[in-house]
């Protein structure tokens, strides 16, 4: 999965993106007065497809590289090596502002809708700086299409001149979601958007998202650490370990017949809300390894129960657990 | 429940905690009553700003005062009442007889002491025990809560842990005295689900050993599903729904309890084109409407739900108490 194949010209299907052998690698400085550096390896060779209109949902523990994976696609984080390709057409290479045209097409919602949005701007100007940035329309056409924003996410236009400590969690994640659609954006990355939110009020914004995927035809890369949340919201479902994906499937096949050990213990540490279930499950034991150095060859070898001398020595890659099923996985024992 | 007041390890009655705003006098727990046993675990359940955790800092007279203070009821301790208790008795009972564990492990241990000081403050203030003895007490404690090699470990900065390991440090330090009851709010919030997973069955594991009763303050019902088996739903600092486990999943009385139950995703099910939802969101604490707090957003809302508040009743043939004059059959 690391090798780059040669790029096509433009893909003809609802391929809309493409990212291949993506990596990025933060530099860490040894210590006072030493330069010896050291890599901490985020994003460590990623590759896959997402069609328009689909949602890919992104799992996996803190420090798995998920973030990182999102802000490299954008470009948010200048990715180390490795190509991000939106209708075929590369976004490395682009001169600044050739980036900032590519960026109608992809934006991103973040977790924390207290610290995303600023306490200085109502939420009209919010809503509508996307649309300064890249001058579209004049000021009445901009003004009308805050409303319809608003309309959309299911705030009321009294909300226009009202600045954001004056609305709850939810509603300040509505007015993310307005910004982040502004300029009828083909791909968003969906960053723990409902994470800080309360139970009650995350089934609301996730029903808004699954809503406007099917209106607009959007493509999502839904980052979360909740697995009952990624199982809702995807259609294909990729788990990472150490920056890398270890298994990307359907969400069906990920949820029902998981292969890799490591998804196998993500599901089962899930608490079930339901006390007549009380199955003893698993434990996986011990922590996540540093990034900075991970194991040889398999990372998830110190905690996996079905560890072999081959999972040791050999990194495994991500290939199709059976020719045919589209069901990929990073493990040497897998069938 | 009140059959069984004579032999609860703690029983709560009307207890009412208020804080002093700009704007006013904001009640955050208004009224709450509950018992628990020796060994029991009762989860406290509800959303942000609810009352939970400032039910929970009650039990330990942590409400911080001013602006806080608990208005009226009783919190009957093995014997003695914690709200008309001065500070050096609470002093002698926390730590030793009621402990507490925070969501945040990093923000609740002293980042410049060593983990093996900071546990043998506990111990040498609460068990009387020499340096030498305290310390091995803590390592004792540190290998129960399932950290490896603890006698390297107990001279380490709270920094040099992970999250999951910083949690177990502050499990051991609250277990350290052998209390009778444990305050958990929200003890697996921060961590990872593999480590949520092995803290979560630790404590359990420990729970038993000790004979210790717990309060278990989440929002998540998985996790209230797994280790609880008693539960108090809250709403607006207000219990609405008192009753065990199993009752509570299998037959929600309350409709806020039975809309929180049906809008969580789930890895079991078939996957939902659309998640049911509560609409509306929480009220405002310091502009409460009249009656029922759940009424705005309540589909089985009557005249009378505006106009007064319902009572926590028992609900007849049922072990269920809710507070609701329309609850669900």
């Amino acid at each position: 999965m690391n090798q780059t194949p040669e790029v096509p010209a433009r893909s003809d299907t609802g391929t809309l993106l493409q990212v291949r052998g993506l990596k990025k690698y933060f530099p860490v400085h040894g210590g006072w007065l030493r330069g010896v550096q050291q890599q901490v390896r985020a994003v460590d060779g990623v590759s896959f497809e997402l069609d328009s209109g689909r949602t890919l949902g992104l799992v996996g523990e803190s420090g798995c590289g998920k973030s990182t994976l999102g802000r490299a696609i954008l470009n948010l984080q200048s990715p180390t090596a490795g190509d991000v390709l939106l209708d075929g057409l590369p976004l490395a290479g682009l001169s600044r502002q050739a980036l900032v045209a590519r960026r109608k097409d992809m934006q991103i919602i973040f977790q924390d809708p207290f610290a995303s949005l600023s306490p200085r701007r109502t939420v009209a100007q919010i809503v509508r700086e996307p649309l300064d940035v890249h001058r579209i329309g004049n000021t009445r056409e901009r003004r009308q299409r805050v409303e319809e924003l608003l309309e959309v996410v299911g705030l009321r236009s009294n909300a226009l001149n009202r600045y954001p400590h004056e609305f709850s969690g939810g509603q300040r994640q509505r007015i993310g979601i307005a910004r982040a659609l502004a300029l009828n954006p083909r791909f968003i990355v969906a960053d723990e958007p409902v994470s800080a939110l309360d139970v009650s009020v995350q089934s609301q914004v996730l029903n808004l998202v699954t809503m406007l995927q099917a209106e607009l035809g959007i493509a999502f890369l839904f980052i979360s650490h909740d697995l009952a949340v990624i199982r809702h919201i995807s259609d294909e479902v990729a788990v990472m370990y150490l920056g890398r994906f270890v298994e990307h499937a359907t969400a069906d096949k990920i949820f029902s017949s998981p292969k890799h050990p490591y998804t196998r213990a993500l599901l089962s540490s899930i608490p079930v809300p339901d006390p007549t279930s009380k199955s003893p499950r698993p434990v996986l034991e011990g922590d996540v390894p540093s990034p900075m150095s991970p194991p040889a060859g398999c990372p998830f070898h110190p905690r996996c129960p079905v560890a072999t001398d081959r999972c040791k020595t050999e990194v495994p890659k991500l290939r199709e657990a059976q020719p045919g099923t589209e069901h990929e996985v990073a493990c040497h024992l897998a069938t | 429940m009140a059959s069984t007041e004579n032999n609860a390890l703690l029983s709560v009655r009307d207890l009412v905690v208020e804080f002093e705003t700009d704007q006013g006098v904001l009640r955050a727990v208004d009224g709450v009553s509950f018992d628990i046993h020796p060994g029991e675990t009762l989860g406290l359940v509800g959303e942000s700003g609810c009352g939970k955790t400032v039910t929970g800092l009650s039990m330990l007279g942590l409400v911080p005062s001013p602006p806080g203070r608990i208005a009226s009821g009783s919190i009957m301790f093995d014997g003695s009442d914690l709200v008309s208790m001065d500070e050096t008795g609470l002093r002698e009972i926390r730590g030793s007889q009621i402990s507490m564990i925070f969501q945040e492990p990093m923000t609740a241990l002293n980042p410049v002491f060593r983990i093996g000081s900071q546990m043998r403050d506990v111990l040498q203030r609460h068990q009387k025990l020499t340096r030498r003895q305290a310390h091995s007490t803590a390592i004792e404690m540190l290998a129960k809560v399932g950290i490896p090699e603890p006698a390297g470990r107990v001279d380490d900065y709270p920094h040099q842990l992970s999250g999951g390991m910083r949690q177990r440090v502050m499990i051991a330090m609250a277990l350290s005295c052998g209390p009778k009851l444990l305050v958990a709010d929200e003890p697996t919030t921060a961590l990872d689900v593999t480590t949520q997973a092995q803290v979560l069955e630790q404590v359990v594991r420990l729970q038993k050993e000790f004979g210790m009763a717990m309060i278990l303050i989440t929002h998540d019902l998985g996790v209230v599903a797994e280790t609880c088996q008693q539960a108090v739903v809250m709403y607006c600092g207000r219990i609405v729904e008192r009753s065990s486990i199993e009752a509570l999943f299998a037959s929600p009385r309350h409709p806020y309890t039975a809309g929180l139950l049906a809008s969580i995703p789930r890895v079991t099910d078939e996957r939902q084109e659309v998640l049911p939802v509560i609409p509306g969101m929480v009220p405002d604490l310091l502009h409460l409407p009249q009656g029922c707090a759940f009424a705005e957003r309540c589909s089985r809302v009557r005249d009378r739900c505006r106009q007064k508040s319902p009572r926590l009743e028992l609900l007849q043939s049922t072990q269920t108490s809710v507070a609701c004059y329309e609850p669900n059959a």
